[in-house]
């Protein structure tokens, strides 16, 4: 099987998805001629042209907007955002526009977008390009989210997304996109709402998305190594619509749950996780919930500050061993 | 306590009546056929009457948030509408009343969809500022002010990208020209060559605050010329005037994928909603006596009909009887109408759970509370 980055899957799967469907474009900035800022699209202008890459102005307002537009209308637009932070500046076309015309309009629109890029910190470039919005779309009902943690997923839930009748937002994260996975050749759906056991264990269970969840297998390594704890993994890898019932039976299999994220703690999507499980699983709980989250304050610039500020493996370990 | 300030919009109104005579000529309206020519005042009529009778059932308690009225803008909404050919979209801000009356939809459904009744063209989930029909290809009815306006931009690709040769008329007020997304969509349209027509309705107040505190330069369209974008000013009173500006800005959507920013100077009689109880404070009541003696649209075009020999009494008290008629069925319709099922509130989120919820995997309703929703019922 070949070893592909995280971001050529995701290049695989605009390909594919802008092959298949003609109402497939893809718009945002730099996306066309410049081969994308992160170089996800890389290639893609060359091979489709300007009427399905198309390089805008720095107007996330304005083309998220054209977006919804355009997809009321049928077309499927795929609109990158360089950084989700950018996504701030055209909140009210997603949760205003996006999320609702559908409800507001008794069900008589649609609204088949993705929004995508990149939503993460660690990055040593400061708050303003550091957010990671994921429980801001996850709290309004009309919106899907997903945060791929692999390159397979990657692929399969771009695919997905492209193909879903909603509006599903995909959080990305450049400190993947470098990275290699086995992705076997061929068609990837991964359907959105499907969490996934990335590491089976039986002594706790660490329940993440994102890059979080690379962090959690290895704080599964150093705790199997060093501790003797068997880590059971759960890749979330869809926020919006969630996998309850993956999160309770994996609770219900090792009676210990620790939660991490790198959003920030506060209403952090783990928080929602964490009331499911003290409302649907208490029974099932040997010890109190834990979260481990990015440090609560701005992303800072510093880096080996900022380093301690996301969940490390380290940290994800010692929390750990607070319960077992 | 201060003076309030009433620098009331001096717009061309006052030719309002000259205009119609010189714009009679334009071919899209000397080729109108009569019954249409008529058909343009009763849709003002009909939304005159019928923005009166909300503004009673709202007094009754029946209608609920907020309810802007139309009245005295009327030959915009019909005029432009009016236009409108097979490829041709419209979406609007949340003065929608007339703009929905105009494309067609049913007055029985807006009543009802006031009222929150199951009836309404958005089963109550939209409300006044909400109206929708995309089959009659109008996209709303939409409540934040400026936010319609890159939607309108996204219409109109969808319809250059598809190879349709049509446009989108992009409604907005006089306040939405200040939003960040409308300059956004300006440049946007310029740069792509989008087949969008941005109609400012200028009825002179951004809520409570004039043009001249609120908007710099003196005439609002002028800001196209920045963006290389055609621009005129109308009489928005004029039906006339309205049809044949609108239809070279639609020509030039149409044949040459060019957008266009229309001003239309016009002005509402009643506030800003029906919660501005107090529209003295901007603008004195002899401003507004005086337009609706001197500038009324559907007043000046009744004369011209007059004149064309298509209206008399009779046919006049004939057609206000009938839409008095239309407006008193549609209200009984909202009465009688029940409020949507408790299951309702979670249908039309989702596509996806709509129309193959087998197929959707996870959850995408949190804390439902499922019993207690399911053991509720709505009195009648």
């Amino acid at each position: 099987m070949a070893l592909i980055t995280y971001r050529q899957a995701l290049n695989d799967a605009l390909a594919e998805e802008i092959a298949r469907d003609p109402n497939v474009f893809i718009m945002g900035e730099e996306v066309a001629q410049y081969n994308g800022a992160y170089k996800v699209t890389e290639g893609l202008w060359e091979r489709f042209g300007s009427k399905r890459l198309v390089d805008a102005p720095i107007s996330e307002t304005g083309f998220l907007g054209l977006g919804v537009g355009a997809a009321m209308m049928g077309l499927r637009p795929v609109i990158e955002m360089m950084f989700w932070s950018f996504a701030y500046v055209g909140f009210d076309q997603i949760i205003n526009n996006a999320a609702t015309v559908r409800y507001m309009s008794g069900g008589q629109t649609k609204v088949p977008m993705v929004i995508r890029g990149p939503a993460n910190g660690g990055t040593n470039v400061g708050s303003t390009h550091s957010h990671t919005p994921e429980m801001f779309i996850a709290n309004q009902p009309g919106l899907k989210v997903v945060c791929p943690a692999t390159a397979y997923d990657a692929k399969g839930l771009m695919k997905a997304a492209i193909r879903d009748d909603d509006t599903v937002c995909v959080m990305e994260n450049t400190l993947l996109y470098g990275e290699k996975w086995e992705v076997p050749e061929g068609e990837i759906l991964v359907p959105l709402g499907k969490a996934d056991i990335k590491r089976a264990g039986s002594d706790l269970s660490f329940i993440a998305h994102g890059r979080a969840v690379i962090t959690c297998l290895k704080a599964a390594e150093i705790l199997k190594r060093d501790h003797g704890i068997d880590a059971e993994v759960l890749d979330l890898r869809s926020i919006r619509p969630l996998d309850e019932q993956a999160i309770l039976e994996t609770v219900a299999k090792t009676h210990r749950v620790v939660l991490v994220e790198e959003n920030k703690p506060f209403c952090g999507v783990d928080a929602q996780i964490a009331s499911l499980i003290a409302d649907q699983a208490f029974d099932e709980l040997d010890a109190p919930i834990k979260r481990v989250s990015s440090l609560d304050a701005p992303q800072i610039y510093a880096k080996p500050l900022e380093d301690i500020m996301l969940p490390t493996p380290d940290r994800v370990v010692a929390t750990a061993l607070t319960i077992c | 306590m201060s003076t309030p300030t009433t620098s009331a919009p001096v717009p061309p109104h006052s030719e309002a009546a000259e205009h119609d005579v010189r714009y009679a000529k334009s071919p899209v309206n000397s080729d109108l056929a009569p019954e249409k020519k008529v058909k343009l005042y009763t849709d003002m009529v009909r939304i005159r009457l019928f923005e009166d009778r909300s503004l009673r059932v709202y007094q009754q308690g029946k209608i609920g948030g907020f309810l802007h009225l139309y009245n005295g803008q009327e030959a915009v909404a019909v005029g432009t509408c009016s236009l409108l050919g097979e490829h041709d979209h419209v979406i609007t801000a949340y003065r929608d009343h007339g703009h929905a009356i105009a494309v067609g939809m049913n007055m029985g459904e807006l009543m009802a969809e006031m009222q929150g009744k199951f009836t309404g063209c958005s089963k109550g989930k939209g409300g006044s500022m909400h109206f929708f029909s995309p089959e009659k290809h109008f996209w709303g009815g939409h409540g934040i002010v400026g936010g319609q306006t890159p939607l309108g931009l996204g219409i109109a690709y969808a319809l250059k990208y598809q190879g349709k040769k049509g446009c989108c008329l992009c409604y907005l007020g006089d306040g939405a020209i200040n939003q960040g997304a409308f300059h956004e969509s300006l440049n946007l349209a310029a740069l792509w060559d989008v087949p969008v027509i941005y109609v400012i309705e200028n009825n002179g107040y951004s809520m409570g605050t004039s043009q001249k505190r609120s908007s710099a330069g003196e005439i609002l369209a002028q800001r196209a010329e920045g963006y290389g974008i055609e621009w005129a000013v109308i009489n928005g009173n004029s039906m006339y005037e309205v049809r044949a500006r609108t239809w070279e800005a639609m020509h030039r959507a149409r044949e040459r994928s060019k957008p266009t920013l229309l001003e239309m100077r016009t002005y509402r009689y009643r506030g800003h909603s029906v919660a501005d109880a107090n529209a003295e404070k901007y603008r004195t009541k002899a401003e507004i006596e005086t337009y609706k003696r001197d500038f009324d649209p559907i007043t000046l075009f009744k004369a011209v009909l007059i004149r064309e020999g298509l209206l008399d009494d009779a046919k006049i008290e004939a057609i206000h009887a009938a839409a008095k008629e239309e407006v008193e069925a549609a209200v009984k319709f909202a009465d009688e109408s029940p409020v949507a099922p408790v299951s309702e509130i979670f249908t039309d989120v989702y596509a996806g759970i709509d129309e193959a919820p087998s197929q959707q995997l996870g959850t995408h309703f949190f804390n439902k509370d499922a019993q207690f929703v399911a053991s509720k019922r709505i009195a009648e």
